[in-house]
C-alpha cells in the first residue's frame, strides 16, 4: 500500500529503480524486520539463560530474558524497518542526507516515517483511535463478566488479564490522546511555525507508541499478567510472561511520552513566530506546555522503575523483593511518583481544549488568562507533592499523611481556577451549543463529580473506606474519561474537519454525544454508590446483594460503548463516504489555524505570521450600549 | 433570557444575572443543605460497628455537606447559563469583551483557598485524635491510644487472612473474633504480596505488605458480623480473599479464645515465634 506512492514520492534527484520500490523503508519492511529481531532476541535470551535448551524454555513458559530481548530486537528491528536508522547512517558516512522525510505524496505517507506533523497528526488520531477501541472492548467484557456476582463468563486469571489490559492501554494509550494527534498537529500551527523542533523525533514517538500497542495486545499469547495497570511488587515479579509486555509496553509509552514532551518544550519555547510573547499564546499551547512538562520529569521514573521491575524478573536482583533486601514500598513510591503527575498529563491537556473551544463557541474573550496559565502551571507544579495520597493505608511515612492530605487538597485551588475561567468566559456571552461545545459542557460537569469525589479520596480518614474500591474507580473515570475523553472528542469534533476537510453528519454527532454523556454518567455515578457499600476494585465476585446495581452499570456500559459505535459509524460516513466539503472557517474562530488554507500546506504559512494579539479578541467592549450587535458593526 | 436588541442606543431588558443568579443557588443550598446533612448523613457507610466507622460517618457528612454547595453552584451555573446566555440558533451575536475581574478573581481565590485549608485541617485533627481513623499507621504510630490494648496480628497470604493472638501464646487461627468495647492493635503483615486487610462494616483499612509491620487501632462497638475483603489486588484469587470476623462480647471472647488454644496447640508449637514481621520465601515463581 505505502510502497508504491510512498517511494515515489520521496523527494530527491535519484529516482529509485522499480525493485528498489518493494524493498524502500515502509511498514511492511518495519514488520519484517520487527519478527527478525524479535527471533533473533529470542534466541539470544534462550542462549543468556544457559543450560536450558529453546524447546524447553517455550514448554515451560519460564524465559523473561528471552521475550524482553525479544520485544527489544524487534522494536529495533521494526524502527529501522520505518527508515529511522537512514539518517544517522547516512551523516555518519558523510554522505548527504535527506531532512525530510515523505513530507509530500499521497496516502503513502501515512504508513510509514514521515517528518511532517500534519501527517504525524493523522496517524496519532487513527493509531490511538484504534487502541482506544481495543481498551474499550476489553471494558466492554469486564462489564460482561460483572452481569453476575460470580464469574460465568471468564475465569479468574483471564479476567485479571482483561482488567489490566483495560487499565494499561487507557493510561498508557491516552497519556498522547490530545497531545499526539491535536498538539502534534496544531500547535506548530497555533505558535506560527512551519515544523516541530525535532520531526524525526516526532515520528519516533508515534511509531514507539504502535510498537508498544501490539507489545501489549501480545501478553494474551504469554499468559497475560494480574497485575492490573499498577503492576505492584511483588505480584508482578510472581507473574507469568505475560507481565513482561506490561513492563516493554509501558517503558516503551515512556520513552516515547518523554521525547514528546521534550519536543513540545523545545517547540513552544523556541519556535514562536514573532510577535508571540507568552502573554499570547493560545491557552491550548499553554496547556500543552504545562504538560509537556510533567512529561518529561515524570516519565523517566516510570522506565526506570520498569527497569528496575524487569531486572528482578530476568536476573533476580531484588529491589523490590523483602525477602532478598528490598521493599515493596519502594515500586509503590516509584510508581505513584510517575503515576499521579501521569493522571494530571491526561487531565490537563483537556482544560486547554475546554478553554479554547469555550471563547469561540460563546463569543468572548477567555475570561481570566493569567488566572487560566497559573492554574495549569499550578496543578503541574503540585502534581510532583502529592503522590503518597495512593498509599494512605499502606503504612508508608503513616506521619506525613497530614502532608500528602494538605498538598493533595490545595491542588484542588488551581483547578479550581480553571472552572471560574469556564464559568467567567460564559457569563452574558453568546453560547451556541454546537457539538464540540456540549462536550466543552459536559467536560464542566464531568470533572466537577471527579474532583469533588477527589476530595473524599484525598482525606485520609475518609479515604479508609473508599480506598481500593469502586468509588476510586468511579472518581478516575469521571476525572480521565470525563476528563480526557469528552475533550478528545470536542478536539475530534472541533479540530478534525480542519485536518480532513469535510464536515461531520450534525445529526450523528449530537446522537453520540448525549448517549455518550447520559451512558457515561448513568454509567459511572453507581458505581460510587457501589464502591461505599465496599465493593472492591478488580474482583469477578461480589455479594450478591449487589448484582442490581451492576447489572444498571454493566448495561449502561453497552450504551456507552454503543455511542461510540456511533462515533465510528459517524468518521466512516461522514468522511470517507459522504465528503461533504468544510467551510473554511465553520466556527467563525480567530485562531490562526483556522485562517490556513485547507488541506494545511506542507509548510504550513507561506510567510511567517506576525502577532499582534491573543487569539481570543471576540465580543463588543464592555459599556459599549447594546452589547450584542455582531462584532462586524464596527463596535 | 435576553431580548434580541435590534436597535442600538436603546439598554436591552436585561435583567440583573447575578443577583438572579446568587439567589436561586443560595436557595437551592439552603433547602439542599439540611437534606444532605441530616437525611444523607446517618445513612453514610461504614455504619456504627465500632467508633472508627462512626468517625468516618461524620467525616463523609462534613465532606458532603462542603461539596454541596459547589456542587450546586456550577450546576445550577451551567444550566443557568445555557438557557440565560445562548445565541439564537444560526445567530452571529458576539458577547461581552470583559477578560476577567481581578475582585471576583480574588475572592474566589480566598474562598477556595479557605474551604481547602479547613478540609485539611479538619481531616488532620480527625486522623489525629482518633488514632489514624481506622487506617494503616505503620510499624511506629505517632499517636497510641492509652489504656489495654489487645494485639492481633493479620497474616495475609495468598489467598487467606490468617489471625494470630500474641496474648493467648501466639494461638493462630483461621477466624477473626474481637471482642467489643476494647481498643484492638491490629498488626497487619503479608508472607507474599501485597494485600489490603479491609474491615468494611469497622472502618479499617491497612495494606499487608512483606516484611512490614502496618498497626491499626480500632474499638468495635457492636456485637455481629463483619466483613473481611482484601482491598489490593494480589493475584488470581483476589476477588475470593473474602472472610467474616466477629465482634462478641468479651466473655465470649475468652471461651472461644480458649477453645482455639486448645484446638490449634499441636500447631501452635511449630508455627515460628510470635514476631511483628516473617520474612517471606523469595517470592520466585515456581521453577
Amino acid at each position: 500500500m505505502s510502497t508504491t506512492s510512498g517511494a515515489a514520492s520521496i523527494p530527491g534527484p535519484s529516482a529509485r529503480p522499480v525493485w528498489r520500490k518493494l524493498i524502500g523503508f515502509n511498514l511492511l519492511s518495519a514488520v519484517i524486520l520487527g519478527a527478525v529481531g524479535y527471533y533473533l532476541g529470542m534466541r539470544l535470551g534462550h542462549t543468556i539463560d544457559n543450560g536450558k535448551s529453546f524447546e524447553y524454555e517455550a514448554a515451560t513458559d519460564e524465559n523473561d530474558i528471552g521475550l524482553l530481548l525479544a520485544y527489544v530486537f524487534g522494536v529495533i528491528g521494526f524502527l529501522i524497518g520505518l527508515g529511522f536508522a537512514n539518517y544517522p547512517i547516512s551523516r555518519l558516512l558523510g554522505r548527504p542526507a535527506s531532512l525530510r522525510e515523505k513530507e509530500t505524496g499521497g496516502w503513502g505517507r501515512y504508513f510509514g516515517l514521515c517528518t511532517d506533523h500534519k501527517v504525524v497528526g493523522m496517524q496519532y488520531l487513527v493509531g490511538i483511535g484504534l487502541f482506544f477501541f481495543v481498551g474499550g472492548l476489553n471494558a466492554m467484557l469486564i462489564r460482561v463478566e460483572l452481569l453476575h456476582p460470580v464469574p460465568t463468563f471468564v475465569g479468574p486469571n483471564q479476567y485479571l488479564s482483561i482488567v489490566g489490559m483495560h487499565g494499561t492501554m487507557m493510561m498508557g494509550m491516552m497519556t498522547s490522546g490530545i497531545l499526539g494527534p491535536f498538539a502534534n498537529y496544531f500547535v506548530p500551527i497555533m505558535i506560527g511555525a512551519r515544523r516541530m523542533a525535532f520531526p524525526r523525533i516526532e515520528a519516533l514517538t508515534f511509531w514507539l507508541l504502535m510498537a508498544a500497542g501490539f507489545i501489549l495486545c501480545s501478553t494474551i499469547f504469554f499468559g497475560g499478567f494480574p497485575t492490573g495497570w499498577t503492576g505492584y511488587e511483588p505480584l508482578n515479579d510472581e507473574a507469568v510472561r505475560g507481565m513482561d509486555s506490561y513492563i516493554m509496553f509501558f517503558a516503551l509509552v515512556g520513552i516515547s511520552m518523554a521525547l514528546l514532551g521534550l519536543n513540545m518544550i523545545a517547540t513552544i519555547v523556541t519556535m514562536r513566530a514573532p510577535g508571540l510573547t507568552w502573554s499570547r499564546l493560545p491557552i491550548f499551547v499553554w496547556s500543552v506546555f504545562a504538560t509537556a512538562v510533567l512529561m518529561v520529569l515524570a516519565a523517566p521514573m516510570l522506565v526506570a522503575t520498569l527497569s528496575m521491575a524487569a531486572l528482578d524478573r530476568t536476573i533476580n536482583t531484588s529491589f523490590f523483593i523483602a525477602g532478598g533486601g528490598g521493599s515493596s514500598y519502594l515500586f509503590e513510591n516509584l510508581f505513584w511518583f510517575f503515576g499521579h503527575p501521569e493522571v494530571y498529563i491526561l487531565a490537563l491537556p483537556g482544560f486547554g481544549i475546554v478553554l479554547e473551544l469555550l471563547p469561540v463557541f460563546t463569543r468572548k474573550p477567555l475570561w481570566g488568562y493569567r488566572l487560566a496559565v497559573s492554574g495549569m502551571l499550578g496543578v503541574s507544579l503540585l502534581s510532583f507533592f502529592v503522590w503518597q495520597h495512593h498509599l494512605f493505608v499502606s503504612g508508608i511515612n503513616a506521619d506525613l499523611r497530614p502532608f500528602y492530605m494538605l498538598s493533595t487538597e490545595i491542588i484542588s485551588i488551581p483547578t479550581g481556577f480553571i472552572f471560574l475561567c469556564f464559568m467567567g468566559t460564559m457569563w452574558k456571552g453568546r453560547a451556541s451549543f454546537r457539538t464540540p461545545m456540549l462536550f466543552c459542557m459536559a467536560w464542566a460537569f464531568n470533572f466537577l463529580i471527579g474532583g469533588l469525589s477527589g476530595v473524599f479520596l484525598s482525606d485520609a480518614p475518609s479515604d479508609t473506606d473508599t480506598h481500593g474500591s469502586f468509588f476510586v474507580m468511579a472518581h478516575f473515570h469521571y476525572t480521565i474519561m470525563g476528563g480526557l475523553i469528552f475533550t478528545f472528542f470536542a478536539g475530534i469534533y472541533y479540530w478534525v474537519p480542519k485536518m480532513t476537510g469535510f464536515k461531520f453528519n450534525e445529526k450523528l454527532s449530537k446522537a453520540h454525544f448525549w448517549l455518550m454523556f447520559v451512558a457515561f454518567n448513568s454509567t459511572f455515578l453507581p458505581l460510587f454508590a457501589l464502591g461505599m457499600k465496599g465493593m472492591p476494585r478488580r474482583v469477578s465476585t461480589y455479594a450478591p446483594e449487589l448484582q442490581t446495581l451492576n447489572d444498571w452499570v454493566s448495561v449502561s456500559a453497552f450504551v456507552l460503548g454503543f455511542s461510540m459505535l456511533i462515533f465510528l459509524f459517524n468518521a466512516v460516513y461522514s468522511l470517507i463516504f459522504v465528503r461533504i466539503p468544510e467551510e473554511k472557517n465553520p466556527w467563525r474562530s480567530k485562531s490562526i489555524e483556522w485562517q490556513v488554507p485547507t488541506p494545511v500546506p506542507v509548510n504550513n504559512f507561506e510567510q511567517i505570521p506576525v502577532f499582534d494579539s491573543d487569539p481570543y479578541d471576540y465580543g463588543v467592549p464592555a459599556g459599549i450600549v447594546g452589547g450584542g450587535q455582531p462584532a462586524a458593526a464596527g463596535a | 433570557m435576553s431580548s434580541n436588541p435590534t436597535t442600538a442606543g436603546q439598554a436591552p431588558e436585561e435583567p440583573n444575572h447575578a443577583r438572579r443568579f446568587t439567589t436561586i443557588w443560595i436557595v437551592a443550598t439552603i433547602i439542599a443543605l439540611p437534606l444532605v446533612i441530616f437525611l444523607l448523613g446517618p445513612n453514610l457507610p461504614p455504619g456504627h460497628a465500632s467508633e472508627q466507622a462512626s468517625g468516618h460517618v461524620t467525616d463523609n457528612t462534613v465532606l458532603f455537606a462542603m461539596a454541596t454547595p459547589v456542587f450546586l453552584l456550577v450546576v445550577i451555573y451551567l444550566i443557568y447559563a445555557t438557557l440565560a446566555f445562548r445565541q439564537e440558533p444560526g445567530g452571529v451575536l458576539e458577547g461581552t469583551a470583559v477578560r476577567g475581574d481581578v475582585k471576583l478573581q480574588t475572592t474566589w481565590i480566598v474562598i477556595t483557598s479557605l474551604l481547602v485549608l479547613s478540609l485539611a485541617a479538619y481531616g488532620t485533627v480527625r486522623l489525629e485524635t482518633d488514632s489514624g481513623a481506622g487506617s494503616g499507621n505503620g510499624p511506629n504510630p505517632l499517636v497510641v491510644p492509652s489504656g489495654p490494648k489487645l494485639p492481633v496480628q493479620v497474616i495475609a497470604q495468598q489467598w487467606a487472612f490468617t489471625y494470630r493472638y500474641p496474648t493467648y501464646g501466639g494461638v493462630e487461627t483461621t477466624h477473626l473474633y474481637l471482642p467489643a468495647n476494647e481498643m484492638v492493635e491490629l498488626h497487619v503483615t503479608s508472607i507474599d504480596v501485597i494485600h489490603s486487610f479491609w474491615a468494611y462494616q469497622l472502618g479499617v483499612k491497612a495494606d499487608a505488605n512483606p516484611d512490614v509491620d502496618n498497626v491499626v487501632f480500632v474499638k468495635p462497638t457492636k456485637i455481629g458480623a463483619f466483613d473481611v475483603r482484601c482491598a489490593e489486588l494480589c493475584g488470581i484469587w483476589h476477588g475470593y480473599m473474602y472472610d467474616k470476623g466477629h465482634v462478641v462480647s468479651p466473655s465470649e471472647f475468652s471461651t472461644w479464645i480458649a477453645q482455639q488454644q486448645k484446638n490449634f496447640a499441636p500447631a501452635t508449637k511449630v508455627l515460628p515465634k510470635y514476631a511483628t514481621t516473617y520474612l517471606p520465601e523469595p517470592t520466585r515463581r515456581a521453577e
